[in-house]
């Protein structure tokens, strides 16, 4: 059987990768563009790819600045702490801005979210987590992005952006193949907005027992964010960021609702909490700017997550190891904030 | 844990084949059957499973929170906009009955079609604004957030 070409031609706007960015984005490009043409271009079905396939439970990042809860500036402070200043925070801020009208519409589409019966607020888990009810998140999501896009490519998955010749530095459209089928298509696109996914199963998951292998994020996420815009010759950002979810012991689901909600900690095998016996150590690498466990209980500074792993590695790690191996001396941590080209509030 | 068929339950519709994310879903040729080709790369989305028409698709609670032999089923209806879980253990002493409502209004129908909507002005594709905001953003009359409405500076370089 021979492999067809197909070419799709006069695009306005494609959306490559269509999980709850693409399929968003899309409704978004609708309005924006009412006569436009909108195309996605997907590895699985829209209706459920990406990472919020299977349903989630918590959004994870809503300001509630309609309650009187938290201003953008305090969530770039926030992440600013406890990603020790590795952050640009114009995005951070200009993400916080407008986290807040999406999920509103979200509740409008029919999302359930949950109410604090006292206050009428959304019910909070942490500062920054609301619950929902969010079995069909990605569906309903889905649904608004087929109201809004002229074809949807389902099993589609992209794999170049194509750059055009008449102008410099310029993407023009991308390739990808059908999955299934295994056609070859070829879209020619004034716009290309770039929804595809992150990486997943760099490292080899850790989980033990009927766990093994089991990962936290999706396992289909092959890295094309990066592949494809690497390749067209983006600049990349917030790179020195990379989340790492260990499935705990016991918790083979997401752990956000025992930690935030529930106030759970990790213990170690004798059963302590561990973590707050590192802190003096820890402090004296980084400074009290980082790690303040007296000012942060008053002022809800984060412990930032890298040292709470930290932590957790020292733990695990024999103290003769430990020794040699450090390599996050303070002198290298101010080598770090060099070296990266990031902004501040004054 | 990853998903299985009861072969003698399905009757190779496909509809888990058309949703499975990871695409490990197939249908086998020779019993024209669908199984799960790959379940090291399953992640447990349980597409699939809420997909299935016939329940042929099942899936093992793990261990350390229900024995073996027990049965996991679900039923998702997006016309009642509620998702029906029943975890029963083969002994008998479980058997749960989890309800969790999946929309709060019809199915679909609350989400506006944006070709038909009043466009935006020329005003508003020159502002910093999306679709439905600043309104949506506090529900009152607020603005949109800026550097200078909330008094903050942004400035090269690193400082703290």
């Amino acid at each position: 059987m021979a492999y067809k070409t197909i070419i799709e031609d006069n695009i306005d706007v494609l959306v490559a990768g269509a999980g709850l960015g693409g399929t968003g984005a899309a409704f978004e490009a609708r309005y924006w563009g009412q006569d436009k043409k909108i195309v996605i271009a997907e590895k699985a079905n829209i209706d459920r790819s990406g990472a919020v396939t299977q349903g989630l439970y918590a959004i994870n990042c809503y300001m509630g600045t309609r309650f009187g809860e938290n201003n953008p500036e305090d969530h770039v402070r926030y992440a600013r702490i406890d990603l020790m200043g590795m952050v640009r925070e114009d995005l951070l801020f200009d993400m916080a801005r407008h986290v807040d009208s999406a999920v509103h519409q979200f509740e409008e589409w029919g999302l359930p979210l949950m109410r604090d019966p006292k206050t009428g607020a959304y019910q909070r888990e942490g500062r920054w987590q609301i619950m929902i009810h969010g079995e069909s998140y990605k569906p309903i999501v889905a649904q608004a992005a087929k109201k809004s896009a002229d074809k949807i490519c389902n099993r589609v998955c992209v794999t170049y952006l194509l750059m055009d010749e008449a102008k410099e530095n310029r993407v023009a459209g991308a390739v990808g193949f059908n999955v299934r089928t295994g056609d070859y298509h070829v879209f020619k696109s004034k716009t290309v907005i770039v929804g595809a996914g992150g990486a997943s199963n760099i490292f080899k998951p850790r989980s033990v027992g009927e766990g093994a292998g089991r990962v936290w994020y999706a396992p289909w996420s092959s890295g094309s964010a990066y592949g494809l815009l690497i390749e067209a010759g983006a600049k990349m950002t917030q790179m020195e960021n990379r989340i790492v979810l260990a499935r705990f012991k016991d918790g083979y689901g997401p752990v956000g609702a025992y930690f935030l909600h529930l106030k759970t900690y990790t213990q170690n095998a004798y059963g302590e909490e561990y973590e707050s016996k590192w802190f003096p150590e820890l402090q004296k690498m980084v400074g009290k700017e980082y790690l303040d466990p007296e000012a942060s209980h008053r002022t809800h500074r984060p412990i930032p997550t890298c040292l709470r792993n930290h932590a957790l590695i020292n733990e695990v790690t024999p103290v003769v190891v430990r020794s040699i191996w450090s390599p996050w001396k303070p002198s290298r941590i101010r080598i770090l904030k060099r070296s990266v080209g990031t902004t501040s509030w004054v | 844990m990853p998903t299985f068929v009861y072969m003698t339950r399905c009757d190779g519709c496909g509809h888990c084949v058309d949703i499975c994310p990871s695409d490990i879903m197939h249908i086998d040729k020779v019993t024209r059957r669908a199984y799960n080709i790959e379940p090291n790369m399953c992640w447990e989305c349980y597409s699939c499973v809420k997909a299935c028409p016939m329940n042929a698709i099942d899936c093992r609670g793990y261990a350390d929170f229900a024995p073996l032999g027990h049965s996991v089923r679900v039923k998702r209806d997006e016309e009642k906009g509620i998702i029906a879980w029943r975890i029963k253990f083969r002994n008998g002493k479980k058997d749960m009955e989890l309800l969790a409502p999946i929309t709060t209004k019809p199915w679909g129908k609350c989400i506006p079609k944006l070709s038909e909507v009043p466009g935006p002005t020329g005003e508003m594709r020159d502002s910093q604004l999306l679709f439905n905001e600043p309104k949506y953003i506090r529900m009152d009359d607020g603005g949109l957030a800026t550097l200078e409405s909330n008094g903050l500076k942004l400035k090269a370089g690193v400082y703290y």
